[in-house]
């Protein structure tokens, strides 16, 4: 066991704690930055001016209007800018646009005494457009070739040979659509100038330390000028990576200007119309099998759309392209990436980062051919499972295939998955109007940030005479349990009774230079960092503590509030050790800091290790799909995932739950719109509300959700040997999907392969069982195992309707491909 | 039997002219001078310090913002602990009601159930449960609960076979005394939860906590609370910001101002008001409040006629007719979210006279008829004559809807389909309602309403026409689905495809014909 992995006896980690502010949510008593406004004196409130159009530029803008609204205090425009006009990091996002990029872009903003004024004043404000050219579409973009950024490609082997050598290709494209993350929370921030004319900014922000950047640069000042505070967001999921840093800039910018506190808190369709989401993304394949079934060959391109400006666009591409193997060994493989520039929101982190959409291509693929090669999909996916030392597409080494195995099988087992499987048959056999689906879908997701920089945390311990102790550390809390778990490490590092540690809100003057809380990493790094403070302090008191107990130093152990000696049954409680170590002038607090070793990651070839390990899960889901509407409920998920050895146990299986019906929601009922036709409302969001865009509600909760934690999964390579459990979850859902195909095929004989869109709302599983029922691709599974089956022949199914919204050009049916070998 | 509200009970006369105000949290707190027609409970608490209630999406979609309410206990609610109550306490949207509309009215948020050293029950199983990650839905969840909790019918259920939802011989039919995947052992309705949005628990814990609950303590005020009556309506008067808010004494009251005023904007349980309000920035001059009114509060369910006043909340129905319309049985869990149900009227639904409202399809298949009062007296229409065009009705800017009449006897093959993304509180993209009758194997009435395929709620004429008379079977129904799924002019939208709109109409009715195969089959052997 490693220093960093090994755990104390008697730990505080691996409790099963209720989130730390459990008691606080629960009585309304948890404070959020937009509850700090009540509670602040003088607040003006800002209102942005939006854009009508999708393309245009600014001519005029007349603001009289709005200042001779009552209450109307100021109206915030690119000429009061000091410093740099741009909330981004690539100069790409001007704050106060002449150029606007998208339906809802916000050209000024208003300040006034309510909240009301505000919004008044910005509907009088007088903006003159010259309309231009705007791209909406995926398709609109790669015609007109309107990209943005790098353009990878992870490459291994020869994959033209490989398709050559493969005894069955096929080919087919995919679209899959974004997701809003709809944070329960909206954007909000606070801006309050203190007397010396530093900047104190209250945020809602999962990096602090960027949005204090931003901050600094849009008014010219520099980062030690700017403090951030975020108490807790109530949520993030990505959301809050990048997006906040404008608004946080357009407060601060008011707070200087009028001297007063300004509150600047998007309303939901200001956050929806407003806001990045996750990336809808295209994909283009060529794939081919062995005569078993095993991927020889896989070749794809991938286009992302990255909205209007890159923000998070190349990073989470690079993602994608190293996910599209999930947990699959392929031997030769081209995969390509590019990102769309639309005029839509500028798209960015969602929990998984690109990952779900790269794994959502080989999972699509492996469903879709499944049945045409005429092999079970589950033994289809076992059959391809990496083997310990294999390669990754990108050159990292495969050590942990056996944890996916474990996982595969126990969910095969304890979900009684072949019984139920001839259950499923059985109903299916039985019933005319419902069909069940029964999948199971391996998860492997690569944990750090894929920039080796990003990883490195601080924290900042203090213990104060009285033996009690307040941890800081870099990392902020979006529900996800950060804070509890970093309670614990401390606790556990210290020796010391949980309810001796306190944690102080996340502040960029307590701990400077932080990464984003994101890629899964804020416990590995925070909680090592926290660690690290905590032992230096220790090592510190030990001293003392041999001294009281006449032990050697590397004797002394402490637990439990209790300090102790091998060899003596003498004890000091904790509160003495640490007043002894005052008064003999010993330093009570510790800045940590942690930096993941052993990364490496070369992204001109898009080569290395950028993983410090990857995290594995499987889910099996059961679904029953209606054949008069194509709605559907889903029966049971049996789920067993990988977080290690547990840091906190409940707050694992809330992410792992949360994650699962989350990524559930993106592949089923989540189903962003846009107005894609030629008139006055192009590029508007159509799903612009609660009302309109549809999360996962109770009632697509699984009656029955079982999570199990994978045992015997000690990682060596983070604190008290845990696993990043964020992001990983979420792509358990694609079980969901693979059951609803599954669902979907069995309305047509055997051997159907159904192509399903994404979301697979009751609509599309509603034609994608109507075209199973009609037959078109029926029996070509069995007639691709004869051989007697013509490259193209049979039906095709039938082209989109005319009257149709499509917003996606309907994918390719999986065709077989005679193999040229 | 003729059952009147509660509010009449308790006198007609609303309380004297106060200055407005409302109990929050047990303690008084006047509306100031800040406060104007347009002022949402939830503004007005946060305003107060009180930002336990929060908001997430402004229109009564997400629940963060629940509150409790005391309400007159429901019409037909029998109490599990018999000892009888007067006084109910309900979740509503604090983001959607002016709080004008609480005048006189008690309010508990989440902060006033219980504080951290002294949690509530509800409070206490959320958070021992990891029922809260980011905690901001949170303190909706608590209020939306708590009312479950209350709820004086709520009882143990007989456990039967909920433990394997993949059962396959699920009944909806079957009786509701067992826990099934909406009910936990304890009685808890999972739809008491149907209007709060959480998006990182998954639910499940939350699930866990409601089901865990057991029955209020025997010192718990809250439900000592419900044996005392409800706050009776005020005659509110607020005006501010170049706009008024009133509640009228009564009917007549209330038409003298609708004929004064014919701009005024109707108000009841304001679902639709308060979005309009925050979403749109409609700022109307006046609001004239009419929920209250004991003449559009009549129930009775024994005579010729069903009667529906048209300011009994859809709750109030739901509960009032206790299945006595399985028409509207199937409709209403359907309808919009628990939240919503408890402010709702069915005379706002039809007032708004949107063309994908969920009632006026299953009234169109009954046959209702609509009662309308105004300055000239009283009038009825019948429901297939009330739609006009877009948002449009027959009805005059100076008239109200009274109530909602449905003739009896009832049609004997009924159904409700409603097609939707979501299964809990989604708009339909197509909601179809079916009124059959089957003699002797033969169709021999048939209405059909419909929504969502027309600017307007419209009956399905053709389709009504090609059923009648023809014989219950497969080939038959097949015939009629086909003439169901060209009616309307459905249209693409993002619900949608016109395609897809046009595919569930014809479903609709081979859907019927499957859970109905053997109607009428009785009648027909005895022929």
């Amino acid at each position: 066991m490693s220093a960093l992995s090994e755990r104390p006896a008697s730990p505080v980690v691996g409790r099963a704690l209720p989130h730390e502010s459990a008691a606080l949510h629960v009585t309304g008593q948890a404070l959020y930055t937009d509850d700090l406004t009540p509670r602040t004196k003088d607040v003006l409130h800002a209102w942005p001016v939006q854009s009508p159009h999708a393309h245009a530029l600014v001519t005029a803008l007349r603001t009289d209007a709005a200042l001779a609204v009552p209450g109307v205090v100021r109206v915030l425009t690119a000429e009061d800018v000091p410093g740099i006009n741009d909330a981004g990091v690539k100069d790409d996002e001007p704050l106060f646009p002449r150029e606007v990029c998208f339906v809802g872009h916000a050209v000024c903003w208003v300040l006034g005494e309510t909240q009301e004024a505000a919004r008044r004043g910005a509907a009088a404000v007088e903006v003159d457009y010259e309309p231009l050219p705007s791209v909406v579409t995926l398709a609109e973009a790669v015609a007109a070739e309107s990209f943005q950024g790098a353009q990878p490609t992870v490459e291994r082997g020869d994959v033209e040979a490989g398709l050559a050598r493969a005894a069955y290709t096929f080919h087919g494209e995919l679209e899959m659509a974004g997701q809003e993350h709809f944070y329960l929370e909206t954007n909000a921030s606070l801006a309050t100038v203190e007397d010396d004319g530093r900047i104190f900014l209250q945020c809602s922000t999962q990096h602090p330390s960027e949005t204090q950047e931003i901050v600094a640069h849009v008014l010219g000042v520099m980062s030690s000028d700017v403090t951030v505070q975020c108490l807790r967001m109530g949520g993030g999921f990505g959301g809050k990576e990048m997006q906040p840093h404008g608004y946080a800039a357009v407060a601060a910018l008011g707070a200087v200007l009028t001297g007063r506190p300004v509150r600047l808190r998007l309303n939901r369709t200001q956050d929806l119309t407003m806001t990045g989401k996750r990336h809808g993304f295209h994909a283009r394949w060529r794939a081919g099998f062995d005569g078993e079934g095993r991927l020889e060959a896989l070749e794809a391109t991938l286009t992302s759309d990255g909205g209007w400006s890159l923000d998070l666009s190349e990073p989470v591409l690079a993602r994608a392209l190293c996910h599209v193997d999930n947990a699959y060994w392929i031997p030769d493989v081209r995969v390509t990436g590019r990102v769309a520039r639309t005029n839509k929101t500028s798209q960015t982190a969602f929990r998984g980062f690109g990952g779900p959409q790269g794994m959502l291509v080989i999972e699509d693929i492996l469903g879709r051919c499944a049945p045409l090669l005429g092999i079970e999909p589950h033994e289809l996916r076992r059959r391809n499972f990496y083997r310990d030392g294999q390669l990754t597409p990108y050159g990292q080494t495969i050590t942990q295939a056996g944890h996916l195995e474990r996982a595969w099988d126990q969910v095969t087992r304890e979900a009684e998955l072949e019984r139920r499987r001839a259950a499923v048959a059985e109903f299916n056999a039985t019933h005319e109007h419902l069909r069940r689906g029964l999948a199971v879908t391996p998860v492997k997701f690569g944990i750090s940030f894929n920039l080796t920089a990003f990883n490195q945390a601080g924290a900042l311990v203090h213990v104060y005479k009285d033996g009690s102790v307040l941890v800081n550390h870099g990392g902020t809390e979006m529900g996800q349990g950060l804070h509890t778990k970093m309670l614990q490490v401390a606790a556990t590092s210290l020796g010391v009774p949980l309810e001796r540690v306190r944690l102080a809100p996340t502040r960029t003057d307590k701990v400077p230079n932080t990464s984003a809380t994101a890629a899964s990493s804020g416990a590995d790094l925070n909680g090592a960092a926290v660690k690290d403070a905590c032992e230096q302090i220790q090592g510190r008191l030990a001293q003392v503590a041999a001294q009281r107990l006449g032990v050697p130093v590397p004797d002394v152990r402490f637990a439990d509030g209790v300090v102790s000696g091998l060899g003596t049954t003498a004890t000091v409680p904790w509160e003495d050790v640490v007043h002894s170590a005052y008064f003999a002038r010993v330093q009570l607090f510790a800045a940590g800091y942690y930096r993941t070793e052993g990364l490496h990651w070369d992204s001109s070839v898009m080569r290395g290790s950028p993983f410090k390990y990857f995290a594995h899960g499987v889910a099996a889901t059961e679904v029953e799909v209606d054949g008069f509407t194509g709605a559907y409920r889903t029966l049971r998920v049996d789920i067993v995932h990988d977080v290690g050895d547990s840091l906190s146990p409940l707050v694992d299986m809330g992410q792992i739950e949360g994650g699962f019906v989350q990524g559930a929601g993106w592949l089923t009922l989540e189903d962003l719109r846009w107005d894609e036709s030629e008139g006055d409302q192009r590029g508007r969001l159509l799903t612009q509300s609660a009302s309109t865009y549809k999360l996962p509600s109770f009632s697509e909760m699984p009656p029955v959700l079982t999570v199990r934690l994978l045992e015997r999964a000690h990682e060596e390579g983070a604190v008290y040997g845990s696993k990043a459990v964020g992001e990983p979850p979420l792509m358990l859902a694609f079980s969901v999907r693979e059951a609803l195909r599954q669902a979907c095929a069995a309305f047509g004989p055997e051997g159907t392969s159904v192509d399903l869109p994404s979301p697979a709302t009751p609509e599309a599983v509603f034609w994608a069982l109507q075209e199973a029922r009609e037959g078109d691709v029926a029996g070509r599974g069995g007639g691709l195992v004869d051989g007697d089956v013509e490259p193209g022949a049979g039906p095709r199914p039938p082209g989109p309707d005319p009257e149709a919204p499509e917003r996606r050009p309907e994918s390719e049916t999986a065709l077989h491909e005679l193999s040229e070998a | 039997m003729t059952t009147t509200s509660p509010d009449t009970r308790q006198g007609s006369v609303p309380a004297p002219e106060v200055a407005p105000g409302l109990t929050v949290n047990g303690t008084a707190a006047l509306l100031g001078a800040d406060v104007t027609p347009h002022t949402t409970v939830l503004d007005w608490l946060r305003g107060r310090g009180l930002t336990g209630a929060k908001e997430g999406c402004a229109e009564g979609e997400c629940g963060a913002c629940a509150v409790l309410v005391a309400r007159p206990a429901t019409p037909g609610a029998d109490d599990a602990d018999g000892a009888g109550s007067a006084t109910e306490w309900l979740a509503v949207n604090a983001c959607l009601i002016p709080v004008a509309a609480l005048d006189g009215q008690e309010v508990v948020t989440a902060e006033g159930l219980g504080s951290p050293d002294r949690l509530h029950p509800v409070q206490r199983e959320l958070a021992d449960r990891g029922g809260s990650q980011c905690g901001y839905c949170t303190p909706g969840f608590v209020c939306a609960m708590a009312a479950e909790y209350y709820r004086p019918d709520r009882a143990p259920r007989e456990r039967d076979h909920a433990d394997d939802p993949t059962h396959e011989d699920a009944d909806p039919a079957e009786p509701a005394s067992a826990p099934d995947d909406e009910h936990g052992p304890n009685g808890f309705d999972l739809h008491a939860l149907s209007g709060n949005l959480c998006r990182c628990t998954g639910y499940r814990p939350i699930r866990d906590a409601a089901y865990a609950l057991g029955p209020p303590g025997l010192d718990d005020a809250f439900a000592e609370r419900r044996r005392c009556a409800p706050p009776v309506p005020r005659h509110t008067r607020l005006e501010a910001d170049g706009a008024r808010f009133v509640r009228p004494r009564d009917l007549a009251e209330a038409v003298a101002l609708l004929a004064e005023h014919p701009d005024a904007l109707v108000v009841a349980g304001s679902t639709d008001v308060g979005v309009e309000l925050n979403l749109r920035g409609a700022r109307p001059s006046l609001l004239v409040a009419v929920d209250r009114l004991p003449e559009l509060r009549a129930l009775a369910t024994d005579g010729e006629e069903i009667v529906l006043g048209a300011a009994l909340t859809l709750t109030e129905i739901e509960r009032g007719l206790g299945g006595r319309v399985p028409l509207l049985a199937e409709l209403l869990p359907q309808f919009a979210s628990r939240l919503i149900r408890n402010g709702a009227t069915l005379g706002g639904n039809l007032g708004t006279a949107s063309p994908i409202g969920d009632a006026a399809p299953v009234l169109l298949a009954l046959e209702a008829s609509l009662v309308l009062v105004g300055p000239r007296g009283e009038r009825t229409i019948a429901f297939a004559d009330c739609f006009t065009g877009y948002r449009e009705t027959v009805r005059d800017a100076d008239e109200l809807i009274r109530e909602v009449r449905i003739p009896r006897p009832l049609a004997r093959t009924t159904g409700f389909t409603k097609v939707a993304k979501r299964r809990f509180d989604d708009i339909s993209s197509v909601s179809v309602a079916f009124a059959l009758d089957v003699e002797g194997g033969t169709v021999t009435r048939a209405r059909v309403g419909l929504g969502g395929v027309a600017a307007m709620p419209l009956r399905a004429l053709a389709t009504e026409a090609a059923l009648e008379g023809m014989p219950w079977t497969r080939e038959a129904v097949a015939s009629a689905a086909r003439v169901l799924g060209g009616e309307g002019t459905p249209v693409s939208d993002h619900r949608a495809s016109g395609r897809y709109r046009r595919a569930m109409l014809e479903q609709s009715l081979l859907r019927l014909h499957a859970h109905h195969r053997d109607a009428g089959a009785g009648a027909g052997a005895a022929s």
